[in-house]
């Protein structure tokens, strides 16, 4: 080995990986010691956010010509020195998150309240991003650790901002599985440390290999457990239905675009790249945890009434078709997870959005006493159903696409033209259409009760819906405007699709072969 | 000394587990820090133990003589304790604030989020 320490500075340009989590911690400190200047909070808050999408911008086109940049903290080398290294997955990711907290930002604006600047509403959603960013851009598990820390307790102070007794119950529930998840990350941390003598990612994917397999599969189950509790998986979903309701819509749209995909992009980063040895004995598990995600969510938001815990239950559908991708980790199903995240965090977003206004129309939040809303309000009829379209999957909206990944990589897996069949690739394939259809029965159902019946149950035929509050100008401009624009984007994105898909698969390249993503770092070489 | 320090996580991830299972926030709260304080142990077996010369580098030379103790999973604990300090800071206080506005130290009586007992989804369409 040569040199230990680093002895040039890293060139200017590759400080670009950092910033998605510099700049908005900057921001974040700065906004609360300027807590008194109020007109400031949001105008620093959107900026930042869109200094953060640039450099998203930047990091994909640069990771998807060139291969993954690095840059390493301190003068150590890797792995000893922390590296935060971008592939084009992560790049993604970060872009497509700054673009979510951008558009709830402007969400936000809809309705300013005296108390925005004291309780510090946007440092803590700067806070958010610093935390999604530093998750999806760090090459260093234990890092990862704290990012999830970060992330948590960001989140924490957003469920409880404004303190009703309901967010107290959500955050109470919501804090003590997600603190208990990061905790059963940490001890499997400890035991890869244990067994690998290394945290350094790159190091891992080089190591791991040579491992004992047993071993491997333990720290993968432990793994599996704690990121399949951060994304909300089905048996361990149970803090997400109970706590995305409680704060305010917005806040509500901000956490099911972010939350939930931070755990399952940890899971495809340390299952599939990581320890793919650990993840083989487990995919039985991973296949039968996506079966049931795809199956039961759609169900629940079918048994539901409120408006926005049914959404919460299409989110969790959601995490199921990224777990298909998880069980048939080839081309396909990686592509397809990868893009079926970026579908997610803006169909999601964009349903939370909506709902927002409904409950502004209504001032209600259970859908047996709204109704007629259709009448008073087209455009948001009309936004809602075509949210419902694109999370069930239906052409031409963004979701289509990842499903038919998906489903490509389902038919591959299940090597029906060999006559080998296997059968659990089959029930995937069965619980994806199961789920396309049982989400679009929740959908369509909350669509009809909400907008298309004359009024709430009991209601006299042809009696008109009960509109409490017509939109105002404010609420009109950012909330119905910032809705547009995300569904917008859906429906281009749905059209054309070719330069999603294409990024989507050269991050599944990257994934199954993790060279480029080694050499960054600058471990691949000294490996002999 | 390794046996020893195994046998204190089992115990302390026992009763964590144990108190986790309880509907009190308290006992819920407590059971969390008891399972911070056992994974923090696992970390630092996983580094393994030795009762050797402190990791110190003599001047020009990049490593230390071994055999040496490993400095790595003292930094790693270190980390762990603050953040698990202040997210127990949080959530007591948190729950402090549930019992004083919930009137409730029992999650069987939480149900504001979830409400209880709910009527049926409607049937029309």
């Amino acid at each position: 080995m040569g040199q230990p320490m680093i002895t040039t500075p890293t060139p200017w340009s590759d400080w670009v990986v950092i910033l998605p989590v510099v700049l908005p911690l900057l921001a974040a400190a700065v906004l609360l010691a300027l807590r008194g200047m109020r007109a400031l909070q949001a105008p620093v808050a959107g900026l930042v956010t869109f200094a953060v999408l640039l450099c998203g911008l930047e990091l994909l086109t640069r990771t998807s010509d060139t291969g993954p940049v690095s840059m390493t903290m301190g003068k150590w080398l890797p792995p000893f020195g922390i590296s935060f290294t971008a592939d084009v997955m992560s790049a993604i990711f970060v872009l497509v998150s700054a673009l979510v907290t951008l558009v709830v930002i402007a969400y936000l604006q809809m309705e300013r309240s005296e108390s925005d600047g004291r309780s510090g509403l946007y440092p803590l959603v700067l806070l958010l991003l610093a935390g999604v960013c530093g998750s999806f851009l760090t090459g260093d598990l234990f890092n990862l650790y704290v990012w999830f820390e970060v992330m948590l307790i960001a989140s924490f102070g957003l469920f409880v901002l404004g303190g009703r007794n309901i967010q107290l119950d959500a955050t109470l529930k919501y804090g003590f599985l997600n603190f208990l998840a990061t905790t059963i990350f940490l001890a499997s941390l400890g035991v890869i440390y244990g067994t690998l003598g290394t945290l350094n990612m790159a190091d891992i994917t080089l190591v791991a290999p040579d491992a004992d397999p047993a071993v491997m599969t333990t720290i993968a189950a432990l793994l599996l457990l704690a990121f399949g509790m951060k994304a909300a998986a089905f048996p361990l979903n149970q803090w997400l239905p109970a706590s995305y309701h409680a704060p305010s819509a917005a806040l509500s749209a901000l956490m099911a675009g972010l939350l939930t995909k931070v755990g399952v992009y940890a899971l495809l980063r340390s299952l599939v790249v990581l320890m793919p040895a650990g993840r083989d004995l487990l995919e039985p598990v991973i296949a039968t945890v996506a079966i049931l995600t795809l199956v039961v969510a759609p169900l629940g938001a079918i048994a539901e009434t409120n408006l926005r815990r049914a959404i919460g239950f299409l989110v969790i559908g959601g995490i199921g078709s990224v777990m298909v991708g998880l069980a048939l980790p080839d081309m396909h199903g990686l592509a397809g997870s990868t893009l079926y995240i970026v579908h997610s965090m803006l169909t999601m977003t964009a349903l939370y959005c909506v709902a927002g206004l409904v409950e502004k129309l209504t001032g209600r939040t259970d859908t047996r006493e709204m109704g007629g809303l259709y009448a008073a309000s087209s455009p948001v009829s009309i936004l809602f159903i075509l949210l419902v379209f694109s999370a069930a999957g239906l052409p031409p909206f963004l979701g289509f696409w990842p499903k038919l990944l998906l489903l490509e990589a389902g038919i591959s897996g299940a090597e029906i033209a060999n006559w080998q069949i296997d059968w659990l690739a089959m029930a995937m394939i069965g619980a994806l259409l199961v789920n396309a259809w049982l989400t679009l029965i929740a959908g369509t159902r909350l669509w009809a009760h909400v907008f298309w019946r004359n009024g709430p149950a009991g209601a006299p035929d042809g009696a008109a819906g009960p509109v409490a509050h017509p939109l105002t100008a404010a609420q009109q401009r950012f909330g119905t405007g910032a809705s547009i624009v995300l569904v917008g984007l859906i429906l281009a994105a749905g059209l054309w699709p070719n330069l999603l898909i294409e990024t989507a698969r050269l991050a599944a390249v990257e994934m199954i072969d993790p060279q480029r993503y080694i050499a960054a770092f600058g471990l691949g070489t000294i490996a002999p | 000394m390794e046996v020893a320090v195994v046998l204190l996580i089992g115990l302390f991830t026992t009763v964590a587990v144990y108190l986790l299972l309880s509907r009190s926030v308290i006992r819920m709260l407590l059971g969390l820090t008891l399972l911070g304080n056992a994974v923090n142990l696992l970390i630092f077996v996983g580094g393994r133990l030795t009762r050797a010369v402190p990791p110190l580098v003599p001047a020009n030379v990049y490593v230390p003589e071994p055999p040496f103790a490993n400095p790595l999973p003292q930094a790693l604990i270190l980390t762990a304790i603050v953040i698990g300090f202040s997210m127990f800071a949080f959530l007591l206080v948190l729950g402090y604030r549930a019992y004083q506005s919930l009137d409730a130290d029992d999650t069987d009586r939480m149900r504001l989020a979830e409400p209880e007992g709910g009527p049926n989804p409607p049937l029309s369409y």
